[in-house]
């Protein structure tokens, strides 16, 4: 089959390579019919995420049919439709049993390696890093997908791919970021980054209840699609984030503040030329700087929820600001199992229409300088989607 | 658990007795010529030559009398003498740095050897330099002899692994899976087989690196039904340990701890090799692997595994990490 393959930095291809087979009793085997890069897939892409070893097949955004399921998988047949979870989850587990999906103890097949960055290990994910378990990833023609009785989702015929592929990730991601903020009647939240995610926190946020939404970003195409969801609009480029949102909250701050950008976090000025220099020495592994301004934005008591990835260790963070001004912080990798039949249903009444965010359909051959497209955010890119069999 | 398998002879209070009086007189020994001290000395000997070497080439030349025009060669020398230098005095790794002090050494009389083949040499000059080399190399080799008897020696002592783990499940199902030893190596990939001898022996193959497979044979020595087996490995074994795996309800009836204790004994030659290969460089990892393992199949059915998943092109570092992952 072709797959997509992680070379090195900036290097990606389309490489040749077996087709997948069952290995354990819970495995299916998924004929991908729809795929997509995400935003994270871009910190493998530029080399922010350790564990990546030549020939990773990547991708964690995919949907498909089922055409070989092991034994041990009761609710599914060959010929289902199905969308599945990024994170790998086993269901028994004392996580998965309290719902908290992406920190399933048994999926992580390296465990010990992610416990030497990070203390103890969250579940496995498709195509993200042997710490995170060295799966192989969705974009590709055919993908193993384990615990296939936990994860993947049917969805019903009358619904297009397009329509129900981003139960995968982004959908529930900026849900839960949304969810995470403990949205009251008359709240302003703050969204950084307008990306993928950003714009289903955006829809996310408005449709639990937010009296407003304010969307920051630099890029005309995304701040117009956040506009249309109806967010309140602040390109950070041309004014300062922190007068403009004190403008905007009478000087109190957002009630909820919420980090959809992550590690590589693009700021002018000295902010930025610090975070780049701290991390080209290794200093730092991320660039921390919508963190930071996020904190400082936040209301006192207010919530600061960030779905952006983040992978190691970042300096100069304002605690002093969480501590004493008592903001509550929440994060995580998205449980992704627990939102995506309610979301499913909301896609079904129309309450959230996820393709309008998709602006480039490919195929896989395509997908290499597509990862670049999407990186330098050349011809207005903001999610790119691709059929394997085109 | 490498090791999963064999278990312990003796109380633990006499096996712990006796292996730490065997490593405290050890240690007396060696302190009293204390070989760290001498690392250090070496270290700011080795720092304040390669700054000179560094910083005037030309004047130590003169002064050594290799007759000039290797100043860059000298600079190199100062480089490498900082390294060394710094890597003493960090006080990681002392046989390794010691022993790159010798090999210095040698470079170094090697260099002037050479230079006393220069036409512009001074030879009386050239010859105090290299006995004062001589004579460094002498403690150099001492301090690296010393340090590597006293990390063979501390790592042939005691090795004692301990790691537990919460799993969801009776003590009474994990007991019983434990206690019928040949389940384990469908779930401990690192065991080739095991098979009951009789009701309390047992023989064991593991695979090591590089195709090889080590064997022992162990005993059951304590047996607690639910709660404890303790085992030990008999007389003749390639490797011998005594170990230990209790089950205990976990706070809160969140499951069972599983909690293994493994002591391995003092092998010289041959079986310290073979014990070597097996516990690699982290000889708590490969339990923490077999623990998980456990977990992942009593609580899934089935082992978490990537194995025979395909890839793209590898490079020789990623195909040769990526084949010891699970």
């Amino acid at each position: 089959m072709k797959a997509v393959c992680w070379q090195g930095i900036h290097e990606v291809g389309v490489e040749e390579v077996p087709d997948p087979h069952l290995i354990n009793p819970r495995d299916a085997i998924i004929k991908v019919t729809s795929t997509a890069i995400c935003g994270s897939d871009l910190h493998l892409y530029d080399g922010y995420i350790p564990g990546m070893y030549r020939g990773d097949i990547l991708g964690h955004e995919f949907m498909g049919e089922v055409v070989e399921v092991g034994e041990g998988v009761g609710n599914l047949a060959v010929g289902d439709r199905v969308v599945v979870p990024f994170p790998i989850a086993c269901g028994n587990c004392f996580f998965c049993s309290r719902e908290l999906y992406s920190l399933c103890e048994n999926s992580n097949p390296n465990a010990h390696l992610a416990e030497k960055l990070w203390g103890h290990s969250p579940a496995g994910l498709f195509g993200y890093s042997h710490m995170l378990g060295g799966y192989a990833g969705g974009q590709a023609q055919y993908v193993r997908v384990p615990f296939a009785d936990i994860g993947p989702l049917k969805v019903p015929a009358a619904l297009s791919d397009e329509q129900v592929l981003f139960l995968s990730d982004i959908l529930p991601t900026g849900y839960m970021a949304a969810e995470n903020c403990n949205i009251q009647a008359g709240d302003t939240v703050a969204v950084w980054g307008c990306g993928p995610v950003g714009q289903f926190a955006i829809k996310s946020a408005l449709l639990m209840g937010a009296e407003r939404v304010i969307a920051i970003d630099r890029f005309p195409e995304r701040l117009r699609m956040a506009q249309h969801s109806g967010a309140i609009t602040l390109d950070y480029e041309s004014l300062d984030v922190q007068e403009a949102l004190k403008d905007l909250t009478a000087g109190r701050g957002p009630d909820a503040c919420i980090d959809a950008v992550g590690m590589e976090a693009h700021m002018p000025g000295i902010h930025g030329a610090y975070d780049r220099v701290k991390t080209t020495l290794r200093l730092e592994t991320d660039r921390p700087g919508v963190l930071r301004q996020a904190i400082m934005a936040c209301r006192n008591g207010g919530t600061l929820s960030v779905p952006g990835v983040y992978g190691g260790v970042i300096d100069k963070v304002p605690f002093g600001a969480i501590v004493n001004r008592a903001i509550t912080v929440r994060s995580g990798q998205t449980h992704c199992h627990r939102y995506m039949r309610p979301l499913l249903e909301r896609i079904e009444k129309g309450e959230i229409e996820a393709t309008s965010i998709i602006t480039h359909r490919i195929s896989l051959d395509d997908v290499p300088g597509a990862y670049q497209m999407f990186r330098d955010k050349q011809d207005q890119c903001v999610k790119v989607v691709v059929q394997p069999w085109q | 658990m490498a090791i999963a398998g064999e278990f312990i002879s003796g109380t633990a209070d006499t096996r712990d007795r006796s292996f730490a009086s065997r490593r405290m007189s050890l240690r007396a020994s060696l302190d009293a010529t204390d070989p760290q001290r001498v690392n250090r000395a070496l270290g700011w000997i080795s720092v304040g030559l390669g700054v000179v070497e560094l910083l005037a080439p030309r004047r130590l030349e003169r002064l050594i009398g290799t007759g000039g025009g290797n100043a860059r060669l000298v600079r190199l020398c100062g480089v490498r003498e900082i390294a060394n230098g710094l890597g003493l005095l960090s006080g990681r790794a002392p046989a390794t740095g010691a022993m790159a002090r010798v090999a210095g050494d040698a470079l170094d009389l090697a260099l002037l050897a050479r230079a006393a083949q220069s036409p512009q040499s001074q030879p009386l000059r050239l010859l105090a330099a290299a006995s004062a080399v001589l004579g460094v190399t002498a403690v150099d080799a001492y301090a690296a002899n010393a340090h590597a008897r006293k990390a063979l020696g501390e790592a042939a002592g005691d090795v004692t692994v301990s790691e537990r783990l919460i799993i969801d499940a009776t003590p009474q199902r994990l007991y019983a899976f434990w206690h019928n030893v040949e389940n384990l190596p469908q779930v401990m990939t690192h065991l080739e087989s095991v098979q009951r001898v009789d009701e309390r022996r047992s023989h064991w193959v593991a695979k090591a690196p590089a195709g090889q497979s080590v064997e022992w044979d162990a005993e059951i020595v304590e047996d607690e039904p639910d709660t404890l087996l303790r085992w030990s490995t008999c007389a003749g074994s390639q490797v011998r340990h005594e170990g230990s795996v209790r089950f205990a309800p976990a706070p809160g009836a969140r499951g069972t701890v599983v909690h293994v204790q493994i002591h391995y004994g003092i092998p010289g030659g041959a079986a310290g090799a073979a014990l070597a290969r097996l516990l690699g460089q982290d000889p708590g990892l490969q339990v923490k692997k077999d623990l998980r393992a456990l977990k992942q199949f009593i609580e899934t059915g089935e082992r978490a595994t990537t194995r025979g998943q395909p890839t793209g092109q590898r490079s020789f570092i990623g195909e040769t990490l990526s084949r010891r992952e699970p």
